[in-house]
């Protein structure tokens, strides 16, 4: 005798509750403060806040600590939330320019005014596990330089001056939205930036890299990376003037990229560039490649077929959010189309048999 | 008046309204060009992209509280995913549900139409993970949407040539591709050929793919035509049994292994037409005789 | 009918509109059938069916044409407060409301494209009466043959003949609305 299963809606009840317990652990460790996620794992969260689009360290330690530390999972939570906010406005464009950088480098100049500032890099760390963090109590204590109050000009503005970079256009234009209107291919470059730097930071490092290996290669130098925090303006227009919101931590790159020149424009430099939510640097590299990949046809150069220089490829498949949900709902039940294809393998299979009886005799 | 509320701490079905707008202006322009694909802003649901989020952007935008919401997974009630979404409606539009399928004015459905007959009053909609039917022929959407814009559509017929040449038969099983009212090429989303027919129905079809940003739909009383060719005409099939439970020799079947020595059964994946029958006396070659 | 801009809307707005919109659905899937809505006062010559409409369909990202007659200082400052659909030319319109003949020219409206035929507009038209009698309609939705007394049918038919462009209409009489889509096929009798 046979009975159906039954019973779904317990057996979700279940699994939820021992998620819960999973995700607690041993209740014998203290638990996890949402300020110790913020504070010691300032670079997850980072990431949460850069894909999941919403400038919030508070909610990302939250997404975290409930996704169990499944950045991918904390970034769907953050995603899902910012939905169901309401759009009270919007704010001015940020003037990375006039960024408090916490780092900026260059590789294309060895001083530029405003200096090299390594800031917090693991760049020249060793890769020796440290035994001592295993420790607890340790809180060390960085040395400090006196502030500078000199701006820090863009590298590439210097190039700039001298034409030997290509001028980006100035555009009051509102930029589309992804998330508000669906993808329309071809994008514009506004687009582009904007699924890239919400992109999965895997697939956007993996499609640099494809660029560098070969892959529709753009020779890139990273003119600057920057890492700082900028004001946040807003237009009040009862008030008829701009006033500050806060402020957001970014990284923003920028890279010099060679350019042989075409028909109509001199040889010159050109630029991809990169600007991420938060300390975010390989995204923030990796979306500068990508965004010179993509320039080919604007820029009059050869589409070779790399992958990377193929919009409808690389902004189609970058959202980790899509991509996991799709990939991973293969193992929901499928057992209708699963019967209607066994059916069909099975009746081919048996004309196959036929035909190879009826060709024997 | 429902003996249900929704929970106060979301907007009614969930969505706020002007997203549901914007989910309604995509529905009627669906409706106004059957069988073609109306991009609309998906927004995040607070379920992963391919479990439903199209189906069930499209549901909440539909939903007003007198409805009754029935919702089915490889046509059954109790799958796990049916059971989550039918509770995230009641939670969030405080709607009544029911497994009857004709008592519902709304269905959710994902890979099954239900083997009742739909009629004027209803609304089926379909959970649709890949909208575009050309897409595994091309995968770019830009090339595809031209295809539509041409009624292009040679590439599907050689294609489904191809698999006779090769196979002797069409070798697609589920998500068989339609041409509506004669003009728009449609996947009907990955229901079982054998559901085909089914598709010309008095009920209003909406199809939400969200990933894919999609919204499309069927009128009722439209023409909806399996592509196929003269010589190899379209045929709906199924497992060539009985259901084991409820007798029925014309419902679709799910294929149960029983032991480990080969035993297996088939039943209704239709599990309200099933226990329905089984209610009014049928009884099929498992069924426990002495069941009261 | 009331005239000023800040009353008038759905107090509801969820619940209502939901309402509405279920009936705007059917109408449209079933064209010709007729179907009741409620929840909106607007100011004259605003018809309930049609305020209704635009408190379900319409906000910021809909431009809106109002032809003239409906283009009235009251009408415009009850759509800025309860819509806010922003107010267009003819050709740029996504929704369009006026009666049939203030609508005129029917071609000067965006019928969609080859690729995106979904992008035209929708005309909500103002009636004096609305019966289920008159032109015989045929096509997606209707089983045999439905009735709705149009105002012509030379320009529906053409409208017809464009399919999948072309643009697709409301039309709205006090509280009662029906739909016709470009799919219908119309024949005077």
């Amino acid at each position: 005798m046979y009975v159906a299963v039954k019973g779904g809606e317990r057996a979700i009840d279940a699994a939820h509750d021992w998620l819960a317990e999973e995700r607690r652990g041993d209740p014998e460790v203290p638990e996890l403060s949402l300020a110790q996620i913020r504070e010691q794992m300032s670079l997850a969260v980072n990431r949460v806040m850069a894909e999941g689009s919403l400038y919030d360290p508070e909610l990302a330690a939250l997404a975290i600590k409930q996704a169990r530390g499944d950045l991918i999972e904390a970034i769907f939570l953050i995603r899902a939330y910012r939905t169901t906010l309401p759009r009270i406005g919007h704010s001015r464009a940020v003037d990375t320019g006039a960024m408090r950088c916490d780092r900026r480098v260059s590789a294309t100049f060895k001083d530029a005014p405003g200096g090299q500032v390594l800031g917090p890099t693991f760049d020249y760390t060793h890769r020796l596990l440290d035994f001592k963090l295993a420790a607890e109590g340790a809180a060390p204590v960085a040395r400090q330089a006196e502030p500078t109050e000199a701006p820090t000009p863009r590298i590439t503005e210097f190039l700039n001056r001298d034409g030997l970079i290509q001028d980006e256009a100035h555009s009051d234009e509102t930029p589309a939205d992804m998330t508000r209107q669906p993808m329309e291919y071809p994008a514009d470059r506004a687009l582009r930036l904007q699924a890239l730097t919400r992109g999965d930071e895997g697939f956007v490092l993996g499609m640099a890299y494809s660029t560098q290996r070969g892959y529709g290669r753009n020779h890139p130098f990273v003119g600057e990376l920057r890492i700082g925090a900028v004001e946040v303006e807003m237009e009040i227009s009862e008030l008829g003037f701009d006033i500050c919101i806060g402020e957001v931590t970014l990284t923003e790159c920028e890279t010099v990229n060679q350019f042989m020149g075409s028909k109509t424009e001199p040889a010159q430099f050109t630029r991809g560039y990169g600007l991420v939510f938060g300390q975010t640097e390989r995204k923030a590299i990796s979306m500068a490649l990508v965004d010179r990949a993509l320039r080919w046809e604007e820029l009059g150069e050869e589409n070779v077929g790399a992958p990377a220089q193929d919009e409808e490829f690389v902004l189609a498949h970058s959202d980790n959010i899509q991509a996991t949900g799709f990939l991973e709902h293969i193992k929901l039940p499928h057992y209708v189309d699963f019967q209607s294809e066994l059916e069909l393998v099975r009746k081919m299979r048996r004309e196959a048999e036929g035909s190879m009886k009826e060709a024997a005799e | 008046m429902t003996a249900m509320q929704h929970d106060p701490a979301y907007n009614f079905a969930y969505l706020d309204e002007q997203t549901k707008r914007m989910i309604r202006r995509a529905l009627l322009k669906a409706l106004a060009i059957p069988g073609y694909q109306v991009p609309f802003a998906s927004r995040e649901m607070p379920m992963p992209y391919g479990w439903g989020t199209g189906g069930v952007q499209v549901t909440a935008a539909c939903l007003t509280p007198g409805d009754r919401l029935k919702v089915i997974d490889q046509g059954a009630d109790d799958t796990t995913n049916a059971v989550s979404i039918r509770k995230f409606f009641e939670r969030t539009a405080g709607v009544e549900t029911t497994e009857h399928t004709a008592e519902a004015s709304v269905i959710q459905t994902r890979h099954r139409i239900p083997e009742a007959p739909l009629g004027e009053g209803q609304i089926l909609v379909y959970q649709v993970p890949i909208p575009e039917p050309l897409r595994f022929l091309e995968p770019r959407e830009t090339e595809s949407r031209k295809m539509h814009a041409l009624e292009e559509y040679g590439l599907m017929y050689v294609k489904l040539y191809e698999d006779i040449a090769h196979n002797g038969a069409i070798s697609t099983a589920y998500a068989y591709p339609v041409k509506v009212e004669g003009r728009y090429v449609m996947d009907p989303s990955p229901i079982p050929k054998f559901d085909n027919p089914k598709l010309e129905s008095g009920a209003i079809q909406l199809f939400g793919a969200g990933r894919e940003q999609r919204i499309y739909a069927i009128p009722p009383y439209t023409q909806v035509v399996s592509l196929d060719f003269e010589d190899h005409p379209f045929e709906p099939s199924k497992a060539d049994h009985d259901c084991d439970l409820c007798g029925c020799g014309t419902s679709y079947l799910d294929e149960v292994i029983t032991d480990d020595a080969g035993g297996r059964m088939f039943v209704c994946s239709d599990t309200d037409f099933c226990a329905a029958r089984q209610a009014e006396g049928h009884r099929g070659r498992l069924s426990a005789e002495d069941a009261a | 009918m009331r005239d000023d801009a800040l009353s008038g809307g759905f107090t509801d707005a969820p619940v209502e509109a939901a309402r509405a919109f279920r009936a705007a659905l059917e109408a449209m899937a079933c064209p010709g059938s007729l179907h009741e809505v409620a929840g909106a006062e607007a100011p004259a010559p605003l018809s309930t069916a049609a305020a209704v409409l635009l408190l379900t369909l319409c906000d910021g990202e809909t431009p809106l044409y109002l032809a003239p007659g409906h283009d009235t200082q009251g009408v415009r400052d009850w759509i800025a407060f309860q819509v806010g659909a922003p107010m267009v030319g003819p050709s740029e319109a996504m929704f369009a409301l006026g009666r049939w003949d203030a609508l005129a020219p029917h071609d000067a409206y965006a019928i969609g494209t080859a690729e995106y035929p979904d992008r035209s507009v929708t005309l909500i038209v103002e009636m004096e009466e609305l019966r289920a009698e008159g032109v015989r309609l045929t096509g997606p939705g209707i089983e045999t043959e439905a009735h709705l007394s149009l105002p012509e049918t030379a320009a529906f038919q053409r409208n017809a003949g464009r399919f999948p462009l072309g643009w697709d209409c409301y039309f709205t009489c006090e509280g009662r609305l029906a739909a016709l889509p470009r799919t219908t096929r119309t024949e005077a009798l």
